[in-house]
């Protein structure tokens, strides 16, 4: 039995962590583990998050004792605050949004590719270690591990309870992933949890009985969070399980799309440095992002001056003389963030295809359309379920005007001058928060949040028919996990029978839907005419065993999503006399 | 632990011990002078000092007669509080330089600029500076009450923490007018200090490769 609950928040740019102790005296109480770390050359302090950024520089560009941690001398990178700002000196050095690259089916996300080198590297640049995806995300972890072993002598985190958020929008492959990160970070035991959800958890743990007030049977809440480099939107729905008891189920989820917070201070900063004119050093640069972040939180905020003042000191020892200054008025945030961001869409827009504003960086596929309340049209259009109310979530939210803009605009689709918020959480750190509440509910302390899978699963199958010279014979997908599926629970379709072959690999394609939850295991359909996006393939093995070599196994498939939250897809032979996993390819696809 | 925080301050700030602190000195223990990560080697070692705190030992109690240290140890210990101060006192330097510009600040002449110019680069050092000390030293008035109002000095008070102007005669407590409210740092948390790295670097010089 473990001491501790901990919630882990990893985010695509600040990861945080909240725990419970639960042989504390009183009501169990969650707390923030504040998370000490690298901030600067050979200096340790407690910061309440951990930026997600990795810097694996050479020995010329950061002394090697230099990142030496209470618990590690030399480990060779860096991870946190100083990783991130030394990071913008060395970008070559520098792996950022590993998250949004672990969600990426472009690239193998077990190969060694970050920081990313695209064609425009320079070749100076082509040295020096990478990491994989999964690699990164595990640094964080790992980080995180030790930093928490270190304070708890006697409760190693691999021992403890931990619950681990994923954006709704991740796949079962970046689910996967995921939990492989974690076990190469040391804990191999976690449970998973989406992060809408856990924002939704946070708000029900801070309301206590207040919920019950605040939401009746019918209601639906979308959770629209917004995060530093992710945008992910949920709807939860309450109704009456017929005995008088409410039930909370999160009934949609979106898709991954790449715009949040950083997004949104780069394109001030742009606008603020032409303003400025002259050429600004990357430390610079860096100011000017914090002094842009600054003055779009006074300008949002409740009763905004007209505009607020943006200095960036001089760039050398001497700083009076090189101060520049310039300011950012409220008719500049107005048109950039509200406009550009969150304009005032009818609600039958749909995201446009191709990119308008936002940051490029070669690899990761960006939201090409930055509006986010067009992504929020097409999500609540998509899945057609009426909110009465919306959580905010992501330090983005912070921004009154913000919230207000997004509220009235998704009021203004169902005739209402706005919709109501729920109001409560802490917008940077409500993940983690809910993270940890999610673990009290899991002994029984809490209401659950009924969900299971995000998607509807299917696999490929080719129809049988007539080869035709020339045409790949057509593809059916059959769906394999129905949306909704909850975890610890399994699906047998008995009723499709594939073949394998012995000593030889089955390599299936593999497809998913976010909104079609009407279709039921089993179920055929036309994958392009059904708009099922394709994941990683599938596949499986099946290992020789004397004389069968080459003989065609019948089996079927059988579909589980497992305690911790992954799926696992089996092929069972007929005649019980073997199963097989099938395991994600995450090799790049050309 | 307030003698703890005091004795760090003192040593910062005025290079010599309180009083009070003085008597806890020989147990300074031997890891910070093997340097195992002190934190920020702030002299809070004297705070994880296992020897009991009494009560009479907090701040409005009179002081006691220091006992002598130790005598086989007053070199190393002189030598430890040193080191430490000066540790300290780099920290504090580098937080205040990185975050807030300070050291730059204090070394650029003001000649030649106008109030204006200055002024517009003074409330970003302002704000930064500030933050360094919000996010580490938690600082309060030494005593309560408005300035320029009636205040009391009562009997048994510590001429340290009261400075009192004009005429003493008699015996405490006092009728007086709070010209200065004080300053008194309550709490200190300053980074740890992790690998052997030259703390004499207070901002490394910056090239931009051609």
């Amino acid at each position: 039995m473990s001491r501790y609950i901990v919630g882990i928040d990893l985010g695509t740019t600040n990861c945080a962590a909240a725990y419970v102790d639960l042989e504390g005296a009183g009501e169990p109480e969650i707390r923030q583990f504040l998370v000490p770390q690298l901030v600067a050359q050979g200096e340790i302090d407690e910061r309440s998050t951990l930026p997600s950024f990795l810097l694996l520089p050479s020995a010329d560009e950061v002394a090697a004792e230099a990142m030496s941690l209470p618990w590690a001398r030399r480990p060779g990178f860096a991870v946190g605050e100083f990783a991130r700002e030394r990071g913008a000196d060395l970008p070559h050095r520098l792996v950022a949004s590993a998250k949004s690259w672990l969600s990426y089916s472009g690239v193998d996300r077990r190969a060694a590719v970050l920081p990313w080198r695209g064609a425009e590297a320079e070749p100076r640049d082509s040295d020096g270690e990478q990491v994989s995806p999964v690699e990164a995300s595990s640094r964080y972890l790992g980080h995180l591990r030790a930093a928490w072993d270190h304070a708890h002598r006697d409760a190693a985190l691999a021992d403890q309870e931990v619950l681990l958020t994923v954006p709704a929008s991740f796949d079962a492959v970046a689910r996967e992933l995921t939990v492989l990160a974690a076990q190469q970070a040391g804990l191999p035991n976690v449970v998973l949890l989406e992060e809408p959800q856990a924002a939704f958890y946070s708000w029900l743990a801070r309301s206590g009985d207040g919920w019950r007030k605040a939401l009746a049977p019918g209601d639906a809440v979308v959770v629209c969070d917004v995060g530093g480099g992710t945008t992910d939107f949920s709807t939860i729905a309450v109704a009456d399980d017929g005995t008088g008891n409410l039930v909370i189920e999160r009934v949609a989820v979106g898709d991954h799309i790449l715009v949040g917070g950083d997004n949104m201070d780069l394109a001030l900063a742009h606008t603020i440095a032409q303003r400025m004119g002259g050429k600004l050093g990357s430390w610079q640069q860096r100011a000017l992002v914090h002094a842009c972040r600054r003055a779009k939180e006074q300008l949002l905020g409740e009763r905004p001056p007209d505009k607020a003042p943006v200095t960036v000191l001089g760039r050398g020892s001497k700083l009076i003389g090189g101060t520049l200054r310039s300011e950012l008025g409220r008719e500049d945030v107005q048109r950039l963030l509200l406009d550009g961001f969150f304009p005032s869409v009818a609600a039958d827009v749909r995201p446009q295809k191709r990119r308008t504003v936002g940051l490029k960086e070669l690899g990761l596929p960006y939201a090409q359309d930055a509006a986010i309340t067009r992504h929020l049209a097409d999500f609540l259009g998509r899945h057609g379920r009426r909110p009465t109310a919306i959580l905010f979530n992501g330090g983005v939210m912070k921004g009154d005007a913000l919230r207000t803009r997004i509220a009235e605009v998704v009021g203004g689709w169902f005739g209402q001058a706005s919709l109501p918020a729920l109001a409560g959480t802490d917008l940077d750190l409500a993940v983690a928060h809910g993270a940890a509440y999610y673990g009290l509910v899991r002994h029984g302390r809490g209401i659950r949040i009924r969900g299971g899978v995000g998607r509807s699963y299917y696999i490929g199958i080719e129809a049988a028919m007539p080869a035709i010279p020339g045409f790949a014979p057509p593809l059916k997908a059959m769906c394999v996990v129905p949306f909704g599926l909850e975890e610890g629970n399994t699906v047998d379709l008995p009723g499709e029978e594939l073949g394998l072959v012995v000593g030889e690999t089955a390599e299936f394609r593999f497809f998913a839907s976010s909104s079609r939850p009407q279709d039921k295991p089993g179920a055929l359909l036309d994958p392009e005419q059904a708009e099922l996006v394709e994941l990683d393939p599938v596949e499986a093995t099946l290992p020789a065993e004397g004389d069968t070599e080459g003989r065609a196994v019948p089996v079927t498939l059988e579909a589980k999503v497992t305690a911790v939250g992954t799926l696992e897809l089996w092929c069972v032979a007929r005649d019980a006399r073997g199963r097989w996993k099938l395991e994600y390819s995450v090799r790049e696809r050309s | 632990m307030w003698i703890a925080f005091r004795a760090f301050f003192s040593l910062l700030f005025l290079g010599r011990l309180p009083r009070e602190a003085a008597r806890y000195l020989p147990a300074l223990p031997p890891d910070v002078a093997a340097g195992d990560l002190p934190r920020a080697a702030t002299g809070q070692s004297a705070a994880q000092n296992p020897r009991p705190t009494d009560a009479s030992a907090t701040i409005s109690a009179p002081p006691a007669l220091a006992k002598p240290a130790a005598a086989a140890e007053p070199a190393r210990q002189s030598e430890n509080a040193a080191a430490l101060r000066t540790e300290g006192a780099l920290m504090l330097l580098t937080l205040l330089q990185r975050e807030g510009r300070l050291l730059d600040f204090l070394r650029e002449s003001l000649d030649g600029y106008d109030d204006a110019a200055i002024g517009v680069a003074v409330r970003d050092i302002h704000r930064d500076c500030r933050k360094v000390l919000d996010a580490h030293l938690k600082v309060e008035p030494v005593m309560p009450g408005q300035e320029d109002e009636a205040v009391s000095v009562p009997k048994g008070f510590d001429p340290s923490e009261v400075r009192v102007i004009g005429n003493t005669q008699g015996e405490p407590p006092w009728k007086g007018v709070l010209l200065h409210h004080g300053w008194r740092v309550v709490d200190a948390k300053l980074p740890t200090l992790a690998g052997d790295v030259d703390r004499h670097v207070i901002a490394p010089a910056e090239v931009k490769l051609t």
